[in-house]
């Protein structure tokens, strides 16, 4: 009997291709819809869940929608939400996929007696022939390279999970679905949040919050002079300039967000640059902190190229960043992710600048 | 081979029925509602299926109407009665472990400014006739129970309540959608003013039912068109489909106490041998009267969802909860209404056998389940 995978298939092009590639690949594959959105009134999650069926159907592969759709809501969208309304700017998929997906993937494997779970992350993971250490990796495709949101997984995590597609380009990912007939080969890319389709994340926050979130407020410069108002902190992320509705004669950032006290600081964009970050909640792909401070390139949001660091661990969940050169938008919820190149060292939240 | 266990889902459609409905198809090319020769034989059918279903429930032939179904028959019981009521009756009583095709429409008098009074169930299951009776006042317009619940096979003391009901001079819907074919549902023994089922629950073909309304109680139509069904059902008669309805109601007729014995042995197999091989486990509804054919066990700290598709993909068909429209499964109302905690009714899965269940099926059940509740059990699953 050959190997079974649960691949986790969301509706899109990228998990119907991983799941198509492990079929060809001879393995028994089961596919697995995790519905994580419950509002009934939002059809598009269940469009989704219809789309993975009929591309299960195409490949003669079993099928099932699980719905966590409590549990996801109680553990990613309201910490979301009171993250925004402490000022900061979370990056929920990280902490999904970690703690949230692929947990729960990985206990539902085993329950059904399979040996791995796949999805269809761009991203990959290597094993050393010699020593056995698994590596994480860039995905090939460097545009939509997905590492970033998986620094977090644990090394046990990893020896049990496949990126069928993590060789691939994106094109090439297409062309497989065009041939294979693939309902999905055509289907645009699914942008923003899953939970904030419409990129609203502020209407989101007070959706889930209901009368949390902080009233008008005010705006202030780096003297702590007022020179105008908001409407609510959480519509405000650090680094952001659009959306700031105020006339200074020269382009200004929001530098800080103090939610204790209601109040957005702003900034000329030449002041922003940060030396440094600090770091929590940081983990290691290979299992712990390495002795000495280490050079790396630090992404500190998904869309970001990388700076050259040093990273300084701390203690072994936290650890100084220490820039080469100023970084602007060093924000406070977000991700600072270390690589070696294509490796995924490792990562962990920003907490702030070092200043 | 596939061993289906859900037969409270849909059943599968017996020979005699599937010869029917295409005799019917093939044969039978005209509207019943046509004067001429074609409509006069397809109008022949349609009332040789309702006699059949008059017999099966001991009721008179003009009583039954053909519906697409048993929701859209609890809809007309539900919004048909109500809305003939008039201003003087703006109350509702029902349990609050029903169907959502009772509970929604319901639901949706109640937004429009009706009161629906929801009586409790017990930790079995069991409504209290007298609870229900207690709750009737000089407003309400009808009173609609289940007589036997889809998940959990508690059947309800319908005869007790029908007496109490009655003794107040308010009508009684009862939804037998499943209890036809597994139990004696009599109209004589129980006198409920409306009664729904579905012909798919009792090997009959599936999108064909019945709304047996007593006597000449007036009942605003749902679907207004034609005046078929005595005005009370408009459009053109799903004639095969009601022939099929026919045939299967006079099997169920002829070989209900057969049926029910050799479903409550299978049945009781199944749980002596869940009871001796499986740690943690109860069943639900336990002192109740249950169906002779229905089995839901919670196998504590599981996720039923994850044991009904292991149990899949061992050939094994069962289920979990209800299912919603993606297919996932969201914890049994009725389990919660019991006073289940929401792990306790995700825990729970139901085993429901019907015709074609053999003894070796479920010996084969009871050699695979012990490994599989063991492996379930490892995680916590959803919460």
């Amino acid at each position: 009997m050959s190997e079974r995978v649960v691949v986790a298939m969301s509706g899109g092009v990228d998990s119907s291709v991983a799941a198509a590639i492990l079929v060809e690949q001879g393995f028994e594959v089961i596919g697995v819809t995790l519905r994580l959105v419950g509002d009934a009134s939002r059809c598009c999650s269940l469009d989704d869940a219809e789309d993975a069926r009929r591309v299960a159907e195409n490949l003669g592969i079993r099928f099932y929608v699980a719905d966590y759709s409590d549990a996801f809501r109680r553990e990613v969208m309201e910490p979301f939400a009171d993250s925004y309304l402490a000022g900061r700017t979370p990056i929920p998929c990280v902490g999904c996929n970690q703690r949230f997906k692929f947990r729960h993937l990985l206990e539902r494997s085993r329950a059904l007696g399979a040996a791995a779970v796949a999805t269809g992350h761009y991203a990959r993971i290597e094993r050393d022939p010699a020593s056995g250490a698994l590596s994480l990796l860039r995905g090939v495709d460097g545009r939509k390279d997905q590492s970033y949101f998986l620094f977090d997984l644990r090394p046990e995590q990893l020896a049990q999970i496949r990126f069928p597609i993590g060789e691939l380009q994106k094109d090439e990912v297409r062309a497989r679905a065009r041939a294979l007939g693939l309902a999905t080969a055509d289907k645009p890319e699914s942008q923003e949040l899953c939970f904030v389709p419409d990129g609203n994340t502020a209407a989101a926050v007070e959706r889930l919050r209901p009368g949390r979130a902080p009233g008008t407020g005010e705006i202030v410069d780096e003297a702590g002079r007022v020179i105008g108002r908001h409407d609510g902190i959480h519509h405000f992320t650090v680094g952001q300039r659009r959306g700031l509705a105020i006339a200074l004669g020269q382009r200004v950032y929001v530098k800080s967000i103090d939610a204790a006290r209601n109040r957005v600081t702003i900034a000329p964009g030449a002041s922003l640059g940060e030396s440094g970050a600090r770091v929590s909640g940081v983990s290691w792909v290979a299992g712990s902190a390495p002795d000495a401070p280490l050079r790396a390139t630090v992404r500190i949001r998904y869309r970001h190229a990388g700076a050259k660091a040093s990273v300084e661990p701390q203690t072994s969940a936290s650890a100084r960043v220490v820039f080469d050169e100023p970084v602007v938008a060093v924000t406070p919820g977000q991700a600072a992710v270390f690589y070696d190149g294509d490796v995924v060292l490792g990562g962990g939240w920003i907490d702030g600048g070092l200043a | 081979m596939r061993i289906y266990l859900d037969h409270n889902a849909t059943t599968p459609v017996r020979d005699e029925v599937a010869e029917a409905v295409l005799r019917v198809l093939r044969d039978v090319p005209g509207n019943p509602s046509s004067a001429h020769t074609e409509g006069a034989a397809a109008r022949t059918e349609v009332e040789r299926a309702r006699e059949c279903v008059a017999a099966l429930v001991e009721a008179r032939p003009s009583e039954v109407v053909f519906t697409g179904g048993a929701t859209e028959s609890n809809n007309l019981a539900i919004f048909g009665v109500a809305r003939a009521a008039g201003t003087m009756g703006r109350h509702l009583v029902t349990s609050a472990a029903e169907h959502p095709s009772v509970e929604e429409p319901l639901a949706a008098l109640e937004a429009e400014g009706f009161r629906v009074t929801r009586v409790p169930v017990d930790a079995d299951g069991l409504v209290d006739p007298f609870a229900v009776a207690a709750a009737i006042t000089p407003e309400t317009a009808l009173v609609s129970i289940l007589w036997a619940n889809n998940e959990t096979g508690v059947v309800q003391p319908v005869a007790r309540i029908a007496d109490l009901v009655r003794a107040r001079g308010v009508p009684l819907h009862v939804d037998a959608t499943q209890a036809i074919g597994k139990i004696a549902v009599s109209l004589d023994v129980v006198p409920a003013d409306l009664l729904s089922a579905s012909a798919h629950k009792f090997n009959g073909p599936k999108g064909s039912g019945f709304l047996v309304v007593r006597g000449e109680r007036t009942l605003a139509p749902c679907l207004r068109g034609g005046s078929q069904e005595r005005g009370r059902r408009g459009g053109t008669h799903n004639v095969a489909g009601i022939a099929g309805l026919g045939v299967a109601a006079e099997l169920a007729r002829r070989e209900l106490d057969d049926r029910a014995e050799r479903c409550a042995s299978l049945r009781d197999r199944l749980w002596s041998g869940i009871e001796a091989k499986v740690p943690h486990v109860r069943r639900n509804g336990a002192t109740a009267h249950v169906l002779p054919n229905t089995l839901c066990v919670e196998f504590r700290d599981t996720a039923g969802d994850v044991l009904l598709e292991a149990l899949d993909g061992e050939g094994i068909a069962v289920s979990a909860g209800a299912a919603c429209a993606s297919g996932s499964v969201h914890p049994s109302r009725t389990l919660l209404a019991m006073g289940r905690s929401t792990a306790e009714a995700r825990a729970s899965l139901r085993f429901s056998v019907g015709h074609g269940t053999t003894e070796a099926q479920i010996e084969r059940v009871l050699a695979l389940l012990p490994d599989l509740v063991a492996r379930v059990r490892t995680l916590a699953g959803p919460t």
